[in-house]
């Protein structure tokens, strides 16, 4: 049976990992390339980094990180970040990255997903979307939940999956930073209506917030950032945790 | 010294990372002469299945990889091209095993690719699987699978059907997971390969 896979995930500026609590307030947390190699000790099943650095040297200190990290990590990993065209996902791809993640550039381009899917194959494109709620229905939010679109986010995961997502990594910013646990009913609603695997992220406080989420909503992966930097969570716990109540785990 | 065959067909880095992690010596081989140079072959590959046929089939390497006799080992679409068929772009492959790729799609109802880490069932005395645990999990991500088949069938994996993690027959060996991204287990596994 497929393991349920535990994604820790780490934001990158400058080549130093920083975590913001709901986006906004960065702290940094150390060196990317050492946490990610603790972390694959730790038994994480796969790792993602979201580069947000803004200089004009960005691509290539992303490049950087992405050989660093693929030189020196056993597991697989996904980089998202500052990718808008088919050039930078194929420099990434030479670099060793497993997958790449595109957000706010899919959802003003979206053709973009059908390119790279045809050009790297679906397995290599993660769509990444923020969602918040107003008024009772999601809506995609870009530039880290501060800008509302028109868009429901149903419709447009429902899009993406059909353009060549091969996999959605879902973040409810509303649940973000708050460790009050994932929006399991907008997850397990996603999940429901589609057919490639599903990352829940933001939220997680505790262990049976990720027993919830893998029971509840059924999603493939959950993903978390500072509850597992700052030590809050440890991910062999975590894990035994999440066997004792059956849900599959690689130990 | 093993040689990875270099046919430009997705990402080579990280198997030649993994190797050098390890410490195994390596070399490209991107012309038919150079598969001489080494005593062991990896075939990589990630993306389309017919996309890379046609790309093996450029470089002329079909027919002198039919003729290897020195240990071969095939990895993911490096793995699918040595079988006969794949309904990938519906290509001919390289034929060492009578064999074909087929897609998930229609076949079960699990989510497609089949992506993140399963369980393999293998004989232990396998020298491909020598020093590792049994039931071990390897790092998937694949949208085509190879049927499952006792007679080549080294390593079975479940996702809605049996499928064959890993094949084998004579000189060739096959695994359709990444070593290169399991972690531990699949450090030894290539640290086996190295050792044939």
């Amino acid at each position: 049976m497929l393991a349920k896979r535990i994604i820790p995930c780490l934001d990158v500026k400058d080549g130093r990992t920083v975590k913001g609590v709901n986006f906004v307030d960065l702290r940094d947390a150390g060196d990317p390339v050492e946490l990610a190699w603790q972390y694959s000790q730790q038994g994480a099943d796969e790792l993602v980094f979201l580069d947000i650095t803004a200089t004009h040297e960005r691509r290539k200190t992303t490049v950087d990180l992405v050989k660093a990290v693929a030189s020196q990590i056993n597991i697989p990993f996904t980089i998202g970040g500052g990718i808008n065209e088919l050039a930078d996902a194929d420099v990434l791809l030479n670099a060793g990255a497993d997958k790449i993640s595109i957000n706010s550039a899919a959802v003003r381009n979206p053709k973009l997903i059908d390119e790279l899917a045809r050009t790297f194959g679906v397995q290599f494109v993660v769509v990444a979307v923020d969602t918040r709620l107003v008024e009772g229905k999601n809506y995609v939010h870009l530039r880290g939940g501060r800008d509302q679109t028109d868009i429901q986010t149903e419709d447009w995961i429902k899009e993406a999956e059909s353009r060549g997502a091969g996999e959605i990594l879902l973040t409810s910013m509303d649940h973000d930073g708050t460790k009050q646990g994932f929006d399991i009913h907008l997850l397990d609603k996603i999940n429901q209506q589609i057919r490639i695997p599903l990352i829940a992220s933001g939220g997680a406080g505790n262990a049976q917030h990720f027993v919830d989420v893998f029971q509840q909503a059924h999603v493939d992966a959950a993903l978390a950032a500072s509850v597992f930097h700052y030590g809050e969570i440890l991910i062999p716990e975590l894990k035994q945790t999440l066997q004792q109540q059956q849900v599959p785990v690689r130990l | 010294m093993i040689g990875i065959v270099n046919y430009e067909a997705g990402n080579i880095f990280s198997i030649t990372a993994a190797l050098k992690r390890l410490q195994i010596p390596y070399g490209m081989v991107n012309t038919p002469a150079e598969l001489e140079q080494y005593d062991k072959i990896i075939i990589p590959g990630v993306g389309h299945a017919g996309a890379a046929m046609q790309k093996l089939q450029n470089r002329g390497l079909v027919e002198p990889i039919k003729q290897l006799k020195k240990p071969v080992l095939g990895i993911c679409v490096g793995m699918q091209l040595l079988t006969s068929f794949s309904e990938e772009g519906n290509a001919d492959l390289v034929d060492i095993f009578p064999l074909k790729t087929l897609h998930f799609d229609k076949r079960v109802g699990e989510k497609v690719p089949h992506m993140g880490w399963n369980r393999l069932q293998f004989d232990p005395s396998c020298p491909l699987f020598a020093g590792i645990p049994a039931n071990s999990y390897f790092y998937f991500v694949h949208s085509y699978f190879i049927e499952y088949n006792a007679a080549y069938t080294i390593a079975s994996c479940d996702y809605g059907l049996q499928f064959s993690a890993a094949i084998a027959k004579d000189n060739f060996w096959a695994v359709q997971f990444h070593p290169e991204k399991s972690g531990a287990v699949g450090e030894q596994l290539l640290l086996n390969f190295a050792k044939f």
